[in-house]
């Protein structure tokens, strides 16, 4: 079942001097791991943002639907704040609020009004799913920026967890992490599909290979291939997407 | 533009040994029929000698691929290759042991009469040879257009057999004092039987480094 849906998807900055994403159809399917995939300024992040109307906010236009749960969110009814606590979007470096760490995951729920009885619940709940619990459940009031960078990421996913997303939007979670910190998420990755059904962008072929389901290759806008990661690895369709992902594209 | 210069230049030099190899395997198959048919022992002793040069290039192929595993990462058709190339230097690895076990049995024939004319036996060394060639050539071309038929090709190697099998069967029951030379002709037979179906794996593996899809040739 598709949870996310595109037709003729066009995103242009700046007075539509750049054409950032070019008639982008795909079925994004609920419950499993979706990773886009290809060189860089290539839309990837555009795509992203265009899942829960991001783009906007740097001046984006966009053209064509985006149909999630059955709903466009374009259609000029969408309540963009529901649409972003149902979308949430982990990004490349995390960026925790200077604030302690209770107060980073229970910041969402607040504003969306959960009651302060429920709050400790809430926020024990989304650092166990973001397999951080264990590391700072003595440490609850200390400031969020002093932790490592990997586990500084992992309360960014607690953070988006905790507003009880459908969706979580990853872009290029791992970047700035060590190999250690890299594979707790990806394990995290594998754990949460379960309840929620993700979209990550990396440029590491081999994180896609091993963390996702579907892949997505991107080529100046244009989405090139989609399919299954196990036969998109191993015998791409296009030639295009052949070339890249072996390294032969410069 | 190309990146990954060097890695691209490993895969190459992969694909020259896994050629040279499968060369030398063809060249070992078809002077152990050579060295039958002219009774040439010395032909057949260095057959025997030059095993081991196969057997340190599998090696060493193995190696390498290992290497460009562990180290590059490869995807698509350049994992499909390597994967190839992994798999295809075991049978060319055993058509060049097949070989030296011809050249010991004709080693052991010297110059004992053969109880009948070699007619079949040098037909299904020919076709088994040109079924090498054709890997070869389609391993290096990446084109598939030349193994494709290989079920049938087989087919005809492994019906010779069964006529060749016939034969000798019929001559040791009738000439019990043939029965040594019969045997031994009917282990060439079947080694090269054998041989033919290495090919087919070859083959099938061939296919699937060119085109991503698993097809079965026997
Ligand atoms: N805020 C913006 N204003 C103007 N142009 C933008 C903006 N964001 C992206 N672009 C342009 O849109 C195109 C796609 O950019 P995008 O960031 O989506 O690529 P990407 O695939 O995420 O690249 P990377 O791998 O480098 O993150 C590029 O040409 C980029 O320059
Ligand atoms: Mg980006």
């Amino acid at each position: 079942m598709s949870t996310i849906e595109t037709r003729e998807l066009n995103v242009y900055y700046g007075d539509e001097k750049v054409h950032a994403l070019k008639n982008v159809e795909i079925k994004i399917e609920k419950n499993k791991v979706t990773a886009l995939i290809g060189p860089s300024g290539c839309g990837k992040t555009t795509f992203l943002r265009s899942l829960n109307r991001l783009n906007e906010l740097l001046g984006a236009t966009t053209k064509g639907k985006v149909i999630i749960d059955g709903k466009d969110i374009y259609d000029g009814k969408e309540d963009v704040i529901q649409l972003r606590k149902r979308v949430g979007m982990v990004f490349q470096h995390p960026n925790p609020f200077p604030m302690s760490i209770y107060d980073n995951v229970a910041y969402g729920p607040r504003i969306h009004g959960v009651k302060k009885k429920e709050l400790n619940g809430l926020v024990e709940e989304s650092l166990r799913k973001a397999a951080l619990w264990d590391e700072v459940k003595d440490r609850m009031q200390e400031i969020a920026l002093k932790f490592s960078g990997g586990q500084q990421q992992r309360l960014c996913i607690a953070r988006a967890l905790a507003v009880n997303p459908e969706i979580i939007l990853f872009d290029e979670p791992c970047s700035a992490l060590d190999p250690v910190s890299t594979a707790k998420i990806e394990a995290l990755l594998r754990e949460l599909k379960h309840e929620y059904t993700i979209v990550i962008v990396t440029h590491n072929m081999q994180q896609a290979a091993r963390v996702s389901d579907f892949t997505a290759f991107f080529l100046m806008g244009e989405l090139i291939e989609f399919g299954e990661t196990k036969e998109l690895f191993e015998r791409p369709r296009d030639k295009r997407t052949e070339d890249y992902i072996t390294g032969r594209f410069g | 533009m190309a990146v990954r210069k060097e890695y691209i230049e490993d895969l190459e030099e992969l694909k020259e040994k896994v050629l040279r190899m499968g060369e030398l395997a063809k060249v070992a198959a078809d002077n152990a029929i050579k060295a039958l048919l002219q009774r040439d022992m010395e032909l057949a002793s260095k057959i025997l000698k030059e095993n081991s040069v196969i057997d340190d290039l599998e090696f060493e192929i193995e190696n390498r691929c290992t290497r460009l595993i562990a180290l590059q990462q490869p995807m698509a058709v350049d994992l499909r290759t390597i994967g190839t190339c992994m798999k295809i230097i075991t049978d060319l690895d055993r058509i060049s042991d097949l070989a030296g076990d011809i050249a010991e049995i004709v080693l052991q024939i010297a110059d004992e009469p053969h109880v009948k004319p070699l007619i079949d036996i040098p037909r299904m060394s020919e076709l088994s040879q040109g079924m090498i060639s054709d890997c070869l050539n389609a391993f290096s071309e990446r084109e598939i257009r030349m193994i494709e038929d290989f079920s049938e090709r087989d087919n005809v190697i492994d019906a010779l057999f069964d006529q060749v099998r016939r034969e000798l069967m019929t001559i040791m029951i009738e000439n019990p004092r043939g029965i040594r030379n019969a045997s031994h002709l009917l282990f060439v037979a079947l080694h090269l039987e054998r041989i033919g179906d290495h090919a087919c794996n070859i083959a099938s593996r061939i296919i699937y480094m060119v085109t991503g899809e698993k097809r079965k040739l026997e």
